[in-house]
């Protein structure tokens, strides 16, 4: 389209402000002054032709699988392969969750992803003081091999692939995940899965650190360096925006920041003398996907962009697989009431719309019951009948990237894509992403937004449907799940078992090498693998770690 | 003399990191005139009481999301009575079902505020329950 076409098409927008717009808003104004995103962004009107341009196409869309990537990674979308189905799931023993793994196979899902509960994630074993009632709540308990050779019983690692959800101890799970893998003779080299294993939005914002920033980077690195000469098709960092967005941030907050700590991740391997193209195209990301839906698919659609145009231009890279952004979605969390839950299925529904428009590679969507405790089998099945919903009925995954070319979809992307580069920015100037945790810059900007969202709330200039308006005071009439009430006694009498039942003599030398390796600068992944293979327990190794890192206070930011 | 502001702590007992919550709350309470001090993440019952009692508070504002409300929030009271805090009030928030929230009162926890309520609520709670002399 020539300049003079806009031209022509300004000058007519401005007759159509003047009278066919003019006499309606005359005759009844607008329901609000001005409207706003889940993020409070302002949306214009209208938004018309002038937001695209033809010449600009090639350079800022493309065709799907083409630099940059913003309609998405496949040059056939989803008409070759739909998104994996991958629900998030963990509670109780390693048996309990089993079961529930085998359950949601049968119905149809294709990965497994395994939640932790809390001592897992702060490397503490379930009997350890620190747990107390904390055992299962979260997610499964896995103290040491033992744990994982149960909760892996009977399932084919070397045909789906398995998400973990573990940060601090990612090191320690993944080598108990690789033991077991071994010993049933699998090669490593068929392994494929995922450790979220992000250590920067811990500290940014899920808030499950255990050592300060630059021993932990030194642990990630390890892995990725690990992955990349022994298990080249797991991605050894899920660089997550999710848990950014959880703890109440702006869709271009999450953007930017996760994007800053994967720039931060890659920094640090090619700093330990590797190729950038030999890991990155492991790297893989982790998305919110919150209410509001064309600023939710903006930003899937910028994050390609962008990283495709970090990793070629600012690493230089040459590998076309290591421009490709893929990434995995799961619904709000935070976005889920505890009134009236049914209506949490309809959030979930258009939030998994919008991941699926905004080309995810995998998707959890929630369960209605996740404000009140852990999803029963009902409404996992509902959650994952979402999807399923979505991928055979809705028609969406017929075209590739069906919304590319809307006129307010792409000047979106472009916002999303210019407030990313003004943060970057900031972060730079603030020395990078480490300093920039340590003067709290993000936990700040994150506290800043949240209490902005609930003020919205609380002044009505939001509506949250069942919260501040619409709401009754029906009672509840969902199931909750119930747990083993016998499973922490189960545990612990496993682990007293473990304890007493291996070369306990073996244990304390793999542990003293293990030392010995973290005081020095080698790759630590060999030595925590012997460890794990002795059944040392995930505590005895992470306090080897805490004793020679020592452990990370934040200033606390409200 | 002036009238002395209502002495808020709130803090995050347990291990879960989930603190926009807290962070919303106290920020609110501030908001409404209130001295909050925030403690931070991963306090163990004893750490809580022993600031509580430093800080001379009149209300101990307690955010759990992990699912091990019941196994602390009835120490954390039990600690604070001993501690001759009876007199402070114990506000609870977090993701608690409705049907722990009997016992959880009966175990001296004056108010247990789901997810939803208006910050509002709580201020005007506080602010009716705190004896003002």
């Amino acid at each position: 389209m020539s300049n003079n076409d806009f031209s022509l098409l300004e000058e007519s927008r401005k007759e159509w402000e003047e009278t066919t717009l003019k006499k309606t808003l005359d005759k009844r104004p607008e329901r609000a002054e001005k409207f706003i995103t889940t993020s409070s962004r302002p949306i214009k009107r209208l938004y018309t032709p002038t937001s695209l341009s033809a010449a600009d196409y090639l350079e800022k869309e493309n065709y799907p699988g083409q630099y940059p990537y913003t309609r998405g990674v496949h040059a056939t979308g989803y008409r070759g392969k739909l998104w994996t189905m991958r629900m998030f799931a963990g509670f109780g023993t390693a048996e309990e969750t089993n079961r529930r793994f085998k359950y949601l196979l049968e119905q149809g899902q294709t990965g497994l992803s395994i939640a932790f509960d809390m001592p897992t994630l702060y490397g503490y074993d379930t009997d350890a003081p620190e747990a107390v009632g904390e055992f299962g709540k979260c997610g499964v308990a896995i103290s040491s091999l033992r744990d994982m050779e149960v909760l892996l019983d009977g399932l084919p690692l070397d045909k789906v692939s398995t998400s973990m959800t573990i940060n601090s101890p990612a090191a320690i799970i993944w080598a108990m995940f690789i033991a077991v893998a071994d010993k049933r003779g699998i090669p490593r080299k068929k392994l494929a899965g995922t450790t979220q294993n992000d250590i920067l939005k811990e500290y940014i914002a899920q808030k499950e650190y255990i050592f300060p920033p630059k021993p932990s980077m030194r642990l990630v690195t390890d892995t990725v360096e690990f992955g990349t000469n022994e298990l080249p098709l797991w991605n050894t960092i899920s660089i997550s925006g999710y848990h950014i967005r959880e703890a109440g941030s702006t869709a271009a907050q999450e953007l930017a920041f996760t994007l800053a700590d994967g720039i931060e991740y890659a920094k640090w391997a090619v700093e330990r003398g590797l190729d950038i193209d030999s890991f990155a195209p492991r790297l893989s990301f982790f998305f919110n996907a919150h209410n509001d839906f064309f600023e939710e698919i903006a930003k899937y659609r910028a994050a390609r962009r962008i990283w495709a145009k970090v990793m070629r231009e600012q690493f230089g890279a040459k590998n076309p697989r290591s421009w490709l952004m893929r990434f995995h979605t799961q619904t709000a969390g935070a976005s889920l009431t505890a009134q009236q839950p049914e209506n949490n299925i309809a959030r979930v529904a258009i939030q998994a719309l919008a991941a699926v428009l905004g080309g995810t590679q995998s998707l959890h969507t929630n369960s209605m019951d996740e404000a009140l405790a852990l999803p029963s089998e009902t409404a996992v099945r509902v959650a994952l009948r979402t999807q399923q919903i979505i991928a055979h009925e809705s028609g969406v995954a017929n075209t590739i990237d069906p919304l590319g070319g809307s006129y307010f979809l792409e000047q979106l992307t472009d916002e999303m894509e210019a407030d990313t580069w003004d943060y970057f920015a900031k972060i730079e100037a603030l020395g990078g992403v480490l300093p920039a945790i340590e003067a709290g810059f993000f936990q700040q900007e994150i506290a800043d937004a949240a209490y902005r969202y609930q003020h919205e709330i609380d002044t009505h200039q939001r509506i949250v449907v069942g919260i501040n308006e619409y709401a009754n005071a029906d009672p509840l009439e969902i199931p909750i799940l119930e747990m083993d009430p016998h499973g922490y006694e189960v545990q612990c009498d496993r682990l007293d078992e473990v304890r007493r039942s291996r070369d306990n003599r073996a244990v304390k030398q793999r542990l003293a090498e293990l030392r010995q390796v973290a005081e020095g600068k080698e790759n630590t992944m060999p030595a925590i693998l012997a460890a794990v293979k002795e059944y040392a327990t995930l505590q005895e190794i992470m306090d080897v770690f805490r004793d020679v890192f020592g452990e990370y206070q934040e200033q606390a930011i409200i | 003399m002036p009238e002395r502001k209502i002495r808020v702590l709130v803090a995050k007992p347990g291990l879960d990191g989930h603190d926009r919550g807290a962070k919303v709350v106290a920020r609110a309470l501030r908001d409404a005139g209130m001295e909050v001090i925030y403690t931070g993440l991963r306090q163990t019952p004893d750490m809580i009481v022993e600031s509580a009692l430093q800080e001379d508070v009149d209300v101990v504002g307690l955010s759990i999301l992990s699912g091990a409300h019941m196994a602390l929030l009835p120490i954390i009271a039990q600690k604070l009575k001993e501690a001759d805090m009876a007199h402070v009030l114990i506000v609870a928030g977090g993701i608690i079902p409705d049907e722990d929230i009997a016992a959880l009162k009966e175990a001296g926890i004056d108010a247990v505020f789901n997810p939803g309520t208006p910050t509002q609520e709580i201020v005007n709670f506080i602010t009716t329950h705190v004896a003002t002399e």
